[in-house]
């Protein structure tokens, strides 16, 4: 295997293509005595539309993650309680454009990723059990809808996208899953879980030439097609909505703004976004900025509001939200911040500060191998290596990110969510 | 790793390790856990959060962590045996992550230091604003407990188990505790606390001893030292004849079933490996039969509290399996007791657990609360030691052991006007 040294992480990395086509990473961690594998599809929630072999295909909201539901069920029904014996407890989610399996260990890792690699590649459901699962999806889907937090974001994803990929939920919706098939399901699972598509993150004290072969020896000797992402064209940034409203039994409002940027990036451009998006976010209304000290002062904010940069595959946005009992008000005052910082600058001071906690929070996400695995496998699949994160990280200036604000963070891009108390006397009615 | 004396009653507990991005710096005041002074060490950890007299508001301490490369801040209060521990966990990036000549250790040090002996004051004493507004915010966060009833259930189990035993205090004390604290009240406890409270320091990192013990000691050398407030020993209770059973009722779609059992078994070891076989880990009693054989409840698992010899389950049921899901708790109990369990269960539980704690030594975090838990109630062992021991634990032992398991408190949340 090819290794690479990464001296200003202090991390050391093994890869290969094997044959087949699947990736495998390592990442080797002497000293530690935990070691983790991470599985991982590049087919989350938003493929709802994609090409094999010159055929498109279009299915509904909820396959992916239904399919990790399913694939917890193998033929041989010893696999599972053999790992759980051992105290190994595999799990998985399913992300937007990911789906993922994991599971760490002490001892017999070789044995249990033999066990994992098996699992998630040799589907076996019956009409019986993909129904039953149905039901329990549903439960899960019925209980994300009593989350008002959630119900904030879905808002606010459903103004600035409409019905597009982006806007549904990645469980589906109770609606959605009641047309997934076994069929369906193993066509999916064909189509995205073939070695080409996929990747093998290992972290922790992991010999990186024996779980190649055990990859080897497991897995199809050859790929089948790699299926084509069919994504959305991005049709400027204006939101489709520019407000929704929600009444749930909440003890405050709660809001949840959205901003859209531009998608469609890839490799190191991708990654260099991300930083820029993340110290917007870290200038505006980080913790530290002067903007959230005002509106914490003012009692405009509490300590919920809190934000990020998310890039999508055809979709993308700077979003912020919280309680506040004036939502609005907070919304103008950072659109004003927003538009403060762009024209007059940011203070260079502060932003030497917001940089270096920026770089420090990067460093320290290395201790969680969890962590690890995920950025180094969205880098596979989105292009980039994530440990050159400190050459690329040195590249962003202060007036990328002014730039970024005077750009995007602006009244034309912006769309706002909110979650309120249903009005008082209504529950007598 | 060692434990030495810096200052009167002044310990550091040291752990080298190249392993991490960051390293871990903790300070950590050691008292006797009461009713009287439970609230008192909470909110005083909040009132010192709030600044020192170099950083005197929360901008300018936010700031301050934002130039140590990101520098994390965590006040924290634990309960630890019959003992509370309250103070600060402190972590940043390594030095050799950082541009030639970059030293967090000791301005994170100066840190820590500033915060228990330098806090921002009014008048020499502790600002009026910051005790007002953080007494609000710890009354509204213990109250908030009630969120979430499967820890509300367990609270309250303890609570009815352990009344009039120091066990049974919350580690934050209560609400009505909180809002009693008058200014006067709080900044007297705080100079006694910083005068002869046992304060517990660690380090997890890759810098030599000599620099740690150096950057702690001068931090740290304003502290008035005299004396110190002492520990002492857990109470250990026998089980009554019947089990007490408590029932309250709220607007709940599941209910919360809690069983409280005292162990006056001393083998420790043994003491672990059945609480692990009866519903500690995934491959349990409580986890296989109760909850996904007989399908009688939506979680149930059990956690063995060492230090005070009890053992306590928590399950999530419909309050018509209420009799059932009991019965079947107490008769797996019985049957590791009374021997009929298969090797198999007691290989998976040792596994388990030797995985577990040999994984500790893998988080920083994680050593440093087992280390100054150890430290809060004298012990000396390593995660190593213990997982050694559980090696040549016997049939024997375990049923011994289980054995002296014995229901006390059985405390049941159920529903409004839900039969039993």
């Amino acid at each position: 295997m090819r290794e690479t040294e990464y001296p200003r992480l202090g991390e050391r990395v093994w890869r290969e293509t094997l044959p087949n086509g699947l990736e495998v990473i390592v990442v080797r961690k002497p000293y530690h005595v935990r070691k983790y594998a991470f599985f991982a599809a590049r087919y989350g929630g938003m493929d709802l539309r994609f090409q094999l072999e010159g055929r498109r295909r279009v299915t509904p909201a909820g396959v992916a993650h239904y399919l990790e539901h399913k694939l917890f069920e193998s033929q041989d029904g010893n696999l599972m309680q053999e790992m759980g014996r051992s105290g190994v407890d595999p799990n998985a989610f399913t992300a937007e454009d990911m789906t993922a399996y994991y599971f760490s260990c002490t001892d017999g890792f070789y044995r249990h990723l033999g066990e994992l690699l098996r699992f998630v590649t040799a589907p076996y459901f019956t009409r019986e059990s993909v129904e039953r699962e149905r039901g329990i999806i549903a439960q899960e889907i019925r209980m994300t809808e009593d989350d008002p937090e959630w119900r904030a974001y879905e808002g606010m994803m459903r103004c600035l996208y409409g019905d597009g990929p982006a806007a549904l939920p990645v469980v589906g919706t109770v609606e959605s899953i009641q047309s997934i098939t076994p069929q369906l399901l193993y066509d999916c699972h064909r189509a995205f879980y073939t070695p080409a598509n996929m990747v093998l993150v290992c972290v922790g004290d992991v010999e990186p030439d024996r779980a190649a072969e055990i990859a080897m020896e497991i897995l199809p000797a050859e790929s089948g097609p790699v299926p084509a992402r069919e994504v959305e064209k991005q049709n400027g940034f204006i939101p489709l909505r520019r407000e929704a409203m929600l009444e749930m039994e909440v003890s405050m409002p709660q809001f949840m703004a959205g901003f859209k940027c531009p998608a469609h990036l890839t490799g190191e451009t991708l990654l260099r976004e991300g930083m820029i998006g993340d110290l917007a976010c870290d200038a505006l209304f980080g913790e530290s900025s002067p903007l959230y000290t005002q509106l914490y002062g003012q009692g405009l904010i509490n300590s919920s509001l809190g934000g990020g940069f998310d890039q999508l595959p055809g979709a993308c946005q700077l979003y912020v939200g919280g309680d506040a009992r004036e939502p609005r008000r907070v919304l103008d005052e950072i659109l004003a911040e927003a538009r403060r910082l762009g024209e007059q600058g940011i203070p260079e001071d502060f932003f030497r500060q917001i940089r270096r906690a920026a770089y420090g929070g990067m460093l320290r996400g290395l201790n969680s191998f969890e962590g690890i695995a995920g950025s180094l496998a969205e880098g596979r699949f989105d292009g980039y290596d994530y440990f050159r994160f400190p050459e690329i990280f040195g590249t962003v200036t202060k007036q990328d990110v002014e730039a970024f604000l005077r750009e995007h963070i602006t009244p034309e891009h912006a769309a706002i969510s909110l979650v309120v108390p249903p009005p008082r006397g209504a529950a007598e009615v | 790793m060692t434990r030495q004396q810096l200052l009167p009653g002044v310990y550091l507990t040291y752990l080298p390790s190249e392993k991490f991005k960051t390293s871990i710096l903790s300070a950590q005041m050691v008292v006797p856990l009461r009713r009287e002074t439970a609230a008192l060490s909470a909110l005083l950890v909040n009132v010192l959060s709030r600044g020192t007299s170099h950083c005197p508001d929360m901008a300018a301490l936010n700031r301050r962590l934002d130039l140590l490369y990101g520098a994390q801040l965590d006040p924290t209060v634990r309960k630890k045996g019959e003992n509370q521990v309250f103070g600060f966990t402190a972590s940043c990036v390594e030095d050799r992550f950082l541009p030639a000549g970059e030293r967090l250790l000791e301005p994170m040090a100066d840190l820590l230091g500033d915060l228990f002996c330098r806090p921002a004051t009014r008048n020499g004493r502790l600002d009026w604003d910051f005790v007002s507004s953080e007494r609000d915010n710890l009354a509204d966060l213990i109250r908030g407990d009630i969120n979430d009833k499967e820890i509300y259930a367990s609270l309250r189990l303890l609570e009815e188990m352990c009344a009039g035993e120091p066990y049974g205090v919350r580690r934050m004390g209560s609400a009505g505790d909180v809002e009693k604290i008058s200014l006067q009240r709080l900044d007297r406890y705080y100079r006694e606390v910083l005068a002869r409270a046992r304060l517990e320091l660690f380090y997890c990192g890759s810098a030599r001893l000599e620099r740690v013990r150096g950057a702690l000691e001068r931090a740290f050398a304003a502290m008035p030292r005299q004396g110190e407030i002492p520990l002492f020993p857990v109470l250990r209770r026998e089980a009554p004849e019947t089990p007490r059973v408590v029932v309250e009722e709220m607007d709940v779609g599941q209910g919360k079933l809690c069983v409280g059992f005292r162990a006056a078994s001393g083998d420790a070891p043994a003491m672990r490996l059945v609480n692990a076989m009866f519903g500690g880990v995934v491959s349990s009693r409580l986890f296989t039969q109760v909850r996904e054989k007989l399908s009688l409840c939506y979680y149930a698992d059990s956690v063995y509290h060492l230090r005070k010899g009890i053992v306590t389950v928590s399950a999530g049921i419909d309050a018509e399996h209420y009799q059932r899901t009991l019965d079947e708790i107490l008769r797996q109990l019985d049957a590791i007791a009374s021997g009929e369990w298969e090797d198999w269960e007691l290989e998976s539980a040792q596994n388990i657990l030797r995985s577990n704690l040999r994984s500790m030594t893998d988080s920083a975090r994680a050593m440093e609360d087992f280390c100054v838990g150890q430290a809060a109630v004298g012990g000396v062992q390593t995660p190593e030691d213990i997982a050694r021991e559980l090696e040549g634990v016997t049939r024997e032992r375990i049923m011994a052991a289980a054995r002296s398991v014995r229901p006390d408190t059985i405390y049941f949340l159920r529903g409004r006007g839900e039969r039993l």
